[in-house]
């Protein structure tokens, strides 16, 4: 040991009088670990192996899956809500169940698909992966925070079960109307999906603070935070916004449920409800709608931050080019994050708000634009005279760009008091936050899914399914969401479970809300092509060599593709450079890896970007 | 170990240039000089004062409509407030001896604390049932159930305190761990101790003075 800090010392001083001469070894030295490896729990079962499991990578998965499976009930919830809208009158859908499924396919999507596989299924995956890390901070409570989400899915599924149905109150749940007599699901739904709701907060809680400390605190030596790949960057603030948002859910939630069990009158008026006085009195409705939106304006970005960062990974590494300015995509994602703080109430334009208040909003709704608009060209200029890979992540990055800027660009009208107030509650609404929100992340969430899926099993997914996957999701999302920005300039109110032919409804909505349907169908049924294609090529699949797409982030560098339990084997990775060096000149690959030594790429000069 | 930095040195650097590439070679991979388990405990702390600060938010909202009517403060809810701080500076005690390496000090200093942090829940819960006796419900009034409320997710907190010190302290008389490892342990409970009378004390500050 104290051999070994002689000759560290000596090799330090070298280099720091021949600093010019790069061809001696040392230049590959860094100093000896001060902090202790960390402690792994080794499972010895199956059950603690793949059920119970400790290990981040394994939890990853279950956190996906768990997250998948939810998000395909989703989808059939949306097929049934289309084919009613599509068909009135055929009597498909009672209205109970329309406002049923409108509720649950929101709720599902936003928290249980997207939050729960950027964060718990992305986060857990790759974070110690690409930190250098053996494990999360702490291992066991990272595996509470998935059991909390798995029955936090079960209590969400089980108000299909109770009485009444689940609740019909739209995701937003505002009360009164969500706890009252006349809503679906009223007495029993609401009450599970406000559980579930406080359980999965829990739940996250636990992960989140894995999360935060993980990155924060076990990186690998040399592992700088602004050495990180910007998927790290997009995880953590948005883990670090989720950890600010979600009390604010757990408040309103908690105070819902005694409203609603115990007779409380948190946000409940006094009312007459089906002829009778009711016991409430006095509540606030509107203080339900500020909490939820104090939550509800950051989800949005703890979903698309995640989203951001992966992309911006994914296009350099499919286009061989160091990422355009780097510096500037982390604070832009650093400013998003406080910003998306100061918004909330421009969801609530229209709930009687003193018109300076509104200005205010409208003011900082539309200054998160500015740093967004960095990201989109710093992305346009990543690609800019690339060697661009046309594989399947680069197919989605792309498809994502352009989705996103168009739901973007919708968001600055709706951003705007006096436009929002006619469009409020139209299907513009409705195609703006689908295109900015859902299908924008899950198009990152797909390309992310064909880009680290080598990882996982060792063998790529179909190209050929891959492809006609992706152009049926591209052009089919625009069939859809196309047209419903249409039908909300027309007039056409979101929340109507029957449109019929009426001198307030032109007859192109009629045809259109058909045509979407014939869409929505078939881009369904374009994701079943999808899970064919993610089961089968776990088997069957080309297999992948070790580091496949030529990347430099940490996570391909492991010992064993895919890796093994405690990540590294016996030494934890030691990282010289970012891992943006694509392309660089004089090296003899076009990528240098985050842990390759110095001494073995002699002659490559980086260039500043 | 990396030196301190502040936010905005941090963001600012230029991770491609021959300087910082050299400074960042040494760099150890830890962002701040703290146990993961104090990172953890602040990470919480941050989570839990947002809470209660929006409870407190919808609180002052709450109350400027006109049927609120505020509820008497009895006398044991200042004993148990007593009790908390007692409780406080018993830790902050224990973590001295702890220090010192004085075993049978520590120990009881430990118990102690478990027996004021269990003395304190039972007061609450008799301020409970004094309250339910003399017709305060929650449905009566919501100040009233602001109070309940209140007091169960600050209780809440004080049984996650107590699992953790329940914890520490069987490891602590197990000897299973080094000194630095249980003192460690020991700061951390001890500071989310503290964290908690101050909740208590802007809760309770908050009923008294509405």
């Amino acid at each position: 040991m104290s051999d070994e800090y002689e000759h560290k010392l000596e090799a330090k001083s070298d280099y720091a009088t021949e600093a010019s001469s790069v061809s001696t070894p040392d230049i590959d030295a860094v100093p000896d670990a001060e902090l202790p490896d960390q402690e792994l729990y080794h499972s010895h079962s199956w059950w603690t192996t793949y059920v119970f499991s400790q290990d981040a990578k394994y939890i990853g998965i279950q956190y996906a899956l768990t997250a998948v499976g939810t998000g395909l009930l989703g989808l059939v919830l949306s097929w049934l809500m289309r084919i009613q809208l599509a068909f009135p009158g055929l009597g498909w859908l009672d209205p109970a169940a329309y406002y049923q499924f409108v509720t649950m396919h929101g709720m599902i999507m936003v928290v249980y698909l997207l939050t729960a596989l950027f964060l718990g299924g992305f986060g857990n995956l790759l974070i110690p992966l690409m930190c250098g890390a053996r494990d999360m901070a702490f291992p066991y409570v990272n595996m509470l925070s998935y059991w909390a989400f798995v029955v936090a899915v079960l209590v969400l599924l089980a108000s299909f079960f109770v009485p009444g149905g689940p609740t019909g109150a739209g995701w937003t749940l505002y009360p009164p109307q969500a706890i009252t007599a006349g809503t679906p699901g009223y007495n029993g739904g609401i009450i599970l999906m406000l559980i579930s709701l406080i359980l999965f907060v829990a739940g996250f809680t636990m992960g989140g603070l894995n999360y935060i400390i993980t990155v924060l605190q076990l990186r690998a030596r040399g592992m700088t935070l602004m050495r990180l790949p910007l998927t790290i960057w997009g995880i953590f603030t948005a883990t670090v916004l989720a950890m600010f948002a979600f009390p604010a859910l757990l408040v309103g939630c908690l105070m819902m449920t005694l409203d609603s069990l115990l007779g409380t009158s948190f946000f409940m008026p006094a009312m007459v409800s089906l002829g009778e006085k009711l016991t409430h009195e006095g509540g606030s409705p509107i203080l339900f709608q500020h909490l939820f939106w104090f939550f509800g304006h950051p989800e949005v970005y703890i979903v698309a931050l995640p989203a951001f960062g992966i992309v911006s990974d994914l296009l350099s590494v499919h286009s061989r080019k160091t990422i355009f300015g780097y510096r500037m995509m982390v604070w832009a994602i650093v400013g998003i994050g406080a910003l998306s703080f100061f918004v909330w109430a421009h969801h609530m334009y229209v709930s009687g708000m003193n018109p300076w208040f509104g200005f205010f909003f409208a003011t900082t709704t539309l200054i998160i634009a500015v740093p967004t608009a960095i990201k989109v060209y710093n992305w346009i200029l990543t690609l800019w005279r690339g060697n661009i890979q046309l594989s399947l992540p680069m197919l989605f990055s792309l498809g994502f760009i352009v989705t996103f800027l168009n739901g973007g660009l919708t968001g600055l009208f709706l951003g705007n008091v006096t436009v929002d107030v006619p469009l409020s509650d139209t299907y513009f609404v409705v195609a703006h936050f689908h295109m900015v929100m859902g299908i924008a992340p899950i198009l990152v969430i797909f390309g992310a899914i064909y880009h680290w899926y080598p990882l996982i099993t060792g063998r790529f997914m179909n190209e050929t399914l891959g492809k006609i996957h992706f152009w049926i999701t591209f052009i089919g999302s625009y069939a859809i969401y196309f047209p419903m920005h249409y039908q909300g300039f027309v007039g056409v109110p979101r929340r109507y479970f029957e449109i019929y032919d009426s001198p307030y409804i032109d007859t192109s909505t009629l045809l259109l809300n058909k045509f979407i349907t014939i869409a929505v169908l078939i881009v369904g049924a374009a994701q079943l092509l999808f899970l064919y294609n993610l089961i089968t090529s776990a088997r069957l699949g080309k297999k992948a060599e070790k580091n496949p797409w030529k990347a430099n982030s940490l996570e391909w560098q492991t010992p064993q593709m895919p890796p093994e339990h405690g990540n590294w084997g016996k030494e934890l990775p030691k990282v010289y450079r970012w891992p943006y060096d694509f392309s660089v000149p004089g090296a003899k690959e076009d990528y240098i890896p985050q842990n390759q030594p110095p001494s073995e790429i002699i002659g490559a000069k980086v260039e500043k970007t | 170990m990396s030196k301190k930095k502040s936010i905005f040195q941090l963001l600012t650097e230029k991770p491609w240039e021959k300087d910082q590439i050299e400074a960042d070679n040494e760099h150890q991979g830890q962002t701040l000089n703290l146990s993961k388990q104090k990172l953890g405990l602040r990470t919480i702390m941050a989570a839990s004062t947002v809470l209660f600060s929006l409870f407190i938010v919808a609180y002052s909202d709450r109350m400027l409509i006109s049927d609120w009517k505020n509820m008497p403060e009895p006398w044991l809810l200042w004993l148990n407030t007593v009790i908390l701080v007692i409780s406080s500076l018993v830790f902050h005690m224990t973590t001295k001896y702890a220090e010192k390496d004085d075993f049978y000090k520590t120990k009881n200093g430990l118990y102690f604390v478990g027996f004021l942090a269990y003395s304190f829940l039972i007061g609450q819960l008799i301020v409970w049932y004094q309250l339910m006796n003399t017709g305060y419900y929650a449905t009566t009034n919501v100040a009233n159930a602001f109070f309940y409320l209140f007091t169960t997710i600050h209780g809440l907190h004080i049984v996650g305190g107590i699992y953790f010190w329940g914890k520490t302290t069987s490891k602590f008389i197990k000897r299973s761990l080094k000194k630095e490892e249980i003192n460690n342990l020991i700061d951390t409970c001890a500071v989310y101790w503290h964290f908690l009378l101050a909740v208590w004390i802007v809760l309770f500050g908050l009923m008294l003075s509405s």
